[in-house]
């Protein structure tokens, strides 16, 4: 089962664990409802939809209110510290949560203490601070954009808004940003590189690009990045390798995009409506593909 | 455990790792140290008062310890309370300085402006802020909810209504947005 971990717009919204559903587009949790524009609520819609197609239990949500001043982050820490290790979820997703090193490294702790350790798929704000704890190698799996990618490149930057500019968004040196990430060990197993092309990579480098279809409004559309998070993490739970998740997951992103023909004005909410439609025929030319090679 | 495991001392780049999500505020002068120091614990921030690392040249001989992450809300708070720092820089790395480039995207319609992680996207003709996209704090959504379907000069701003670093690049991309905006 996944798991997902992050934090909702709503300094008021109470710590809640629970499956979550999507009804009438909002996300649920214990009978609390969330709208869905960006962040962990895209996540978890993108997620839930994969589940809806692959025939997949809803998710697991560990969500609670927080707008930046980290009281929410920290009782979320708390919960996840005291009731993580009676667990046994396949994945767990971790996502928008303040950036508390010592925080994350209690979590970290307790996971490593446990039976089956679960795949750890970090985005956002704790990916931040996988990489400022020096632990980023404990993880299997980051989503960064290009700018993230050249923080966690920057062996100094304890945050994005500090990567060093001779780093900063040269995608035609992803490559290299890539390299320099694993050689400071400040990347995860695999790296999923968002941008206007996506690369799956590992300590090996760049192992596969996506590039098609493009749809250059994406960029400017936020929680793009979420429901890509999303879709993966839901796929590693369906019980596909990481890699293949990873490069299915950016196809099918990209394809829901383009059905939604989408501006720089689009919502997220709306291309989350096209997930279902772009998994299936995603999976259908891979069928066919391995078809015409038996 | 053995007694001189017990006791062996903490290598000093994990106890700076153990750092590297705080930052240091820069003062004139220790009044306004212990000024701020009040204040900060006072609206519940976890702070302390310390000398300042050789990298850092100005200001006086002790520094305020504070929660990086949290820079743009504390800062602001300095600022409103008139002590406000000479200088906000990370633990781990004193010297570094914030992102100053600008990544701009023109969409015909649309006009993009990145600075570091964030991004901020206008409609050009009705100056209506369409939306926001990147960053990893969590005031990201939110400040994403309270700005998107505005027009640029009506929306909040990042700095009066956000707390972290990525509210700070957003501040920086709002800036250069109304900036551009003005020019035009």
């Amino acid at each position: 089962m996944l798991a997902v971990v992050g934090t909702v717009p709503n300094p008021e919204f109470p710590l809640l664990a629970g499956r979550v559903s999507l009804e009438n587009g909002e996300i649920c949790i214990q009978g609390r409802q969330v709208s869905v524009k960006r962040g962990t609520p895209a996540l978890l819609a993108a997620a839930i939809k994969i589940g809806e197609v692959l025939g997949q239990e809803e998710p697991f949500g560990y969500l609670v209110g927080d707008i930046g001043r980290g009281e929410g982050s920290r009782q979320l820490y708390k919960y996840l510290a005291k009731h993580l290790s009676q667990t046994d979820f396949h994945i767990i997703a971790f996502h928008y949560i303040q950036p508390l090193i010592g925080w994350h490294n209690r979590i970290l702790s307790v996971i490593e203490k446990m039976k089956k350790r679960p795949i750890l798929v970090a985005d956002a704000g704790y990916m931040y601070v996988a990489k400022i704890s020096g632990r980023s190698d404990a993880y299997d799996l980051f989503t960064p954009d290009i700018g993230e990618l050249a923080f966690l490149a920057d062996e100094l930057a304890p945050h994005p808004f500090y990567t060093r500019g001779f780093l900063l968004h040269e995608e035609n040196r992803v490559s290299d940003l890539i390299t320099r990430a694993y050689v400071h060990r400040n990347a995860s197993k695999y790296l999923l590189v968002k941008g206007r092309k996506d690369y799956v990579a590992n300590k090996n480098g760049v192992q596969t690009i996506i590039d098609s279809p493009s749809e250059e409004a994406m960029e400017a559309i936020g929680g793009t990045g979420d429901t890509l998070t999303g879709i993966v993490a839901a796929l590693i739970a369906s019980g596909k390798d990481i890699s293949e998740a990873a490069t299915i997951g950016a196809k099918v992103n990209r394809l829901a995009g383009s059905y939604a023909h989408p501006t720089p004005a689009t919502q997220v909410k709306e291309i989350i409506n096209h997930i279902p439609e772009a998994l299936e025929e995603i999976l259908s030319k891979r069928q066919e593909g391995k078809h015409e090679q038996g | 455990m053995p007694l001189f495991q017990f006791l062996k001392r903490k290598e000093p780049n994990e106890a700076v790792e153990e750092r590297a999500d705080r930052g240091f505020l820069v003062f004139e002068n220790t009044s306004e140290v212990i000024q701020a120091e009040n204040l900060l614990k006072r609206k519940g921030w976890e702070i302390r008062v310390m000398g300042p690392p050789p990298e850092i040249r100005s200001g006086c001989d002790l520094v305020v310890e504070f929660p990086l992450i949290e820079e743009l809300k504390i800062v602001k708070t300095l600022q409103d309370a008139g002590i406000p720092p000479l200088q906000a820089v990370p633990v781990a790395s004193p010297l570094l300085q914030p992102v100053d480039l600008f990544q701009i995207r023109d969409f015909g319609r649309c006009l993009m402006v990145q600075a570091a992680n964030m991004k901020l996207t206008v409609d050009k003709e009705s100056l209506i802020i369409v939306n926001i996209s990147g960053g990893g704090c969590p005031d990201v959504p939110y400040l994403a909810e309270q700005m998107v379907g505005r027009l640029l000069s009506e929306a909040p701003s990042p700095r009066e209504i956000g707390h972290t670093l990525c509210g700070y690049a957003l501040q920086l991309a709002y800036e250069e947005m109304r900036r551009r905006c003005s020019q035009s």
